[in-house]
């Protein structure tokens, strides 16, 4: 059983604050194969479709048949560990600040080795394991060995925390506490153990009856005035807890249900930019930098940033064209902050719901998203170090189809499908 | 499968060592060329007398062998670029008299050096093979040592092996290294050090690591008939296998190509395990010594702890080995880890060997082992030198 976390310490103020060191993150184009299927929180890897061989490392050609074609296969990971060390000694300046590391070597019940990071709780080998893949500090897969079957405190595991965002005892900004889901974030971190929830509002003469009340009374709760709309409200809010908050949860936004002809004029569609992208900026502009700083601040650094798309992002979807749009180019300024963040292991997780269960999808027809299924869907990519989650049987479905042909789906959402 | 023609009329002579350091602030040309100058010297001949060359070495980037036969104003019939590292030697010499049976070249200098700069071993890991690269460097860094961990580590568990065997093994060829006056290390080994050295990656401590450092290694390949001419003292080369990537299916490495090609050493060579009179397996990890015994018939597979137990390694002892010390306590200059074997057998069997001599010694069998690219070693190689009659 790993030992759960404790609360870590009070930081000594008179001490300097640690610099990000990020683990090697140079890897052959073929193998960023494993870190596509690890951002959405699968272990898959190459089969080839002539002979059926299950390849690793990852290669060009099958090993066994030569053949070319090698897609990318989801592996259920189950082997045994033939060989474990731990290392004392490290090349590398990420690991040499965290030894002693356990290192394993796996023979995968689909045939290859491979070697692996060891969870705490895989004992001595010989032994069976369950392999999977997570995205490290970096931001590329990495496999790790798990014990065959859960155990306690699981996600407490020093080598797992150093790979994901897990918002125990964590300081998280939830950017709008106003609606539903904004709320049922705020209560899903707050059970998921983070020491400090706080949580913006914009426009106060609408709290009553909103529900935000009722967060507010949650222990780790504090309300913050904020709307990204105004960058002085941002500046401030930065000024108070910049150089504290650990995770950021970009969950405001404004959605109406329009196209181009719909409706007259720029109004709604410049405060859906105004929200949804140039929000998004001016608090990538405020916090950013202030989340870089602390990204290897012990147990409890600073460590992700979330931000709530929508499936609406990938395809135009013409009902709620214009909201499309600021989804789209919210979607395209976040991949921009990955790029920016990646230096420092500040982790960004864009988050592609289908409509959520709201009044402004009161005339999509189910299934909609539950607000609270939202939430765990974030948490758990937090907790897995999960990089682009699809929450929602509708997003899940967009998703397969743009996959499969981007301009197919386009035609089907233009002719109404 | 056909038969091999043999290595009938091969010499291998003139072996020179570029003395090694720790760090050097030289490139790989320097000690390359410090040793072909040497190689000259030794042999008395004129440079343009080489005219086939073999280049082994991993610091050279962005040269390869031509750029050196440049450096050196060298202009041979023949070139090769082997840079397979702990197999390098084998596989220079396999080249180097094939060649000469064939007149392509009639004196081949075969040549591995590498510097080592402060912080130039881990760059060269971080990049070493796109395998290295991609699934085990971003997992601790630990270089090789990881990977022998893990191989050692399945080996103690399989076969009983302990620490105490491996220590056999170290301590032993320290003995050898200070009758060879190594430059590297100075102080005798005890087995009470061995046990107590710090992990680096465990079960390997500090005293089962090779120590990297600068330095090169050389010897000529020439007809058995020219190298009377010449007059310089030589060995003859009767026997030669390389593997590479043998046993690619076992799922943790535990026996190597040895294995496969073994029984065509021995009978080109006209000779059996028990033959021999020293052997200098390659010797990156002690494991591995282990793994070339049993796969090179001195003993049965999982038999290489008890083998170990029962005999003694030293120059002087029952089953002399690594006589020059091996680069456990030696250092290993880069490539020239794939040569040491080799120069030490040719000094052993032309009485150059100094204090350090095996006595009577006649057949000398060296094996190299090279290139962990991921979770194993790829190329394996031996060969058997012997005394001209």
């Amino acid at each position: 059983m790993t030992m759960p976390l404790m609360k870590p310490r009070r930081k000594n103020p008179v001490r300097r604050t640690q610099q990000p060191n990020l683990p090697p993150s140079a890897r052959s184009r073929i193998a960023l194969g494993l870190t596509a299927a690890a951002a959405e929180g699968r272990f898959a890897l190459q089969v080839c479709a002539d002979c059926q061989a299950v390849q690793y490392p990852p290669r060009e050609a099958c090993h066994r048949c030569m053949g070319a074609r090698l897609p990318w296969r989801e592996q259920d990971g189950v082997g045994r560990l033939v060989g474990a060390t731990t290392l004392h000694h490290s090349n590398d300046l990420f690991f040499r600040e965290r030894l002693p590391w356990r290192l394993g070597l796996v023979h995968l019940d689909a045939g290859p080795s491979l070697i692996v990071h060891l969870h705490g709780d895989v004992g001595e080998a010989p032994g069976p394991v369950r392999v999977g893949a997570r995205l490290d500090r970096g931001g590329q897969a990495v496999l790790i060995a798990f014990p065959r079957d859960e155990v306690l405190h699981m996600a407490d595991d020093r080598m797992l925390r150093e790979m994901t965002s897990d918002p125990k005892f964590r300081k998280v900004l939830v950017t709008d506490g106003m609606t539903r889901a904004g709320q049922a974030i705020a209560r899903a971190v707050a059970d998921a153990g983070a020491e400090i929830v706080w949580v913006g509002y914009a426009e106060p003469w609408k709290r009553h009856g909103s529900g935000i009340d009722e967060i507010a009374k949650l222990a780790p709760v504090t309300l913050m005035p904020l709307d990204l709309t105004d960058t002085r409200s941002v500046t401030e809010l930065a000024g108070e807890i910049g150089g504290k908050v650990d995770i950021v949860i970009n969950n405001a936004e404004v959605h109406r249900a329009f196209g181009i002809a719909s409706r007259r004029g720029l109004d709604v569609a410049r405060l859906e930019m105004d929200f949804n992208y140039l929000g998004l900026l001016r608090l990538a502009q405020e916090l950013g930098p202030a989340l870089k700083g602390r990204a290897a601040d012990g147990q409890a650094s600073a460590t992700a940033w979330v931000n709530v798309l929508s499936i609406f992002a990938l395809s135009n979807f013409p009902p709620h064209g214009t909201y499309s749009a600021s989804k789209a180019a919210a979607l395209s300024l976040s991949q921009c902050l990955r790029a920016e963040m990646r230096p420092s292991g500040i982790r960004v997780i864009n988050v592609f719901p289908g409509p959520i269960d709201d009044e402004w999808n009161q005339n999509l027809p189910p299934p909609k998203l539950a607000p609270g299924a939202l939430a765990n869907a974030i948490v758990r990519a937090l907790r897995d170090g999960i990089e682009d989650v699809y929450p929602g049987d509708v997003a899940q479905e967009w998703l397969e189809r743009w996959r499969d042909n981007p301009k197919v789906l386009e035609r089907e959402l233009a002719a109404g499908a | 499968m056909t038969v091999r023609k043999g290595y009938d009329g091969v010499a291998v002579a003139v072996p020179v060592t570029v003395p090694y350091v720790r760090y050097s602030t030289h490139g790989a040309h320097w000690f390359l060329g410090q040793a072909i100058r040497r190689l000259v010297d030794e042999a008395a001949i004129a440079k343009d007398a080489i005219d086939g060359l073999t280049v082994s070495s991993f610091t050279l980037a962005p040269d390869i062998a031509v750029g050196v036969a440049q450096h050196l104003g060298l202009s041979p019939r023949w070139l090769d670029h082997i840079p397979t590292g702990g197999a390098s030697g084998v596989m220079a010499l396999r080249r180097a008299a094939r060649a000469v049976q064939a007149g392509d070249a009639s004196i081949v200098a075969c040549v591995a050096g590498d510097t080592n700069h402060v912080d130039s071993f881990r760059l060269m890991l971080g990049s070493f093979s796109q395998f290295a690269r991609d699934a085990t460097y971003p997992y601790g860094s630990g270089g090789p040592n990881a990977i022998f961990a893990l191989i050692t580590a399945s080996y103690m568990r399989k076969y009983g092996a302990r620490r105490e065997d491996f220590a056999r093994i170290c301590v032993d060829q320290r003995t050898n290294a200070l009758a060879s006056g190594s430059r590297m290390f100075k102080k005798p080994l005890t087995v009470e050090e061995y046990m107590s050295a710090r992990p680096i990656a465990e079960p390997l401590h500090l005293f089962d690591c090779v120590m990297p450092c600068a330095g090169a290694e050389a010897f000529l390949v020439m007809s058995e008939m020219r190298a009377r001419e010449l007059g310089v003292r030589h060995t003859l080369l009767r026997g030669a296998i390389e593997r590479h990537n043998a046993f690619a299916d076992d799922p943790v490495m535990e026996r190597g190509g040895w294995l496969v090609d073994r029984d065509d050493l021995y009978s080109m060579a006209e000779a059996q395990p028990g033959d021999i009179d020293f052997v200098q397996p390659y010797d990156d990890y002690p494991v591995i010594v282990m793994l070339q015994l049993e796969d090179l018939g001195f003993c049965g597979k999982g038999e290489g702890p008890a083998f170990v137990r029962e005999h003694r390694f030293t120059f002087d002892g029952d089953f002399p080995s690594n006589t020059s010390g091996g680069q456990l306590s030696a250092g290993q200059a880069g490539a020239a880890g794939g040569f040491l074997g080799l120069t030490e057998t040719i000094r052993q069997l032309t009485d150059t060997a100094g204090a350090r001599s095996v006595k009577d010694a006649k057949l000398g069998l060296v094996s190299g082992f090279g290139m962990v690219t991921y979770d194993r070693c790829l190329c394996t190689g031996a060969v058997i030198l012997g005394r001209p009659s």
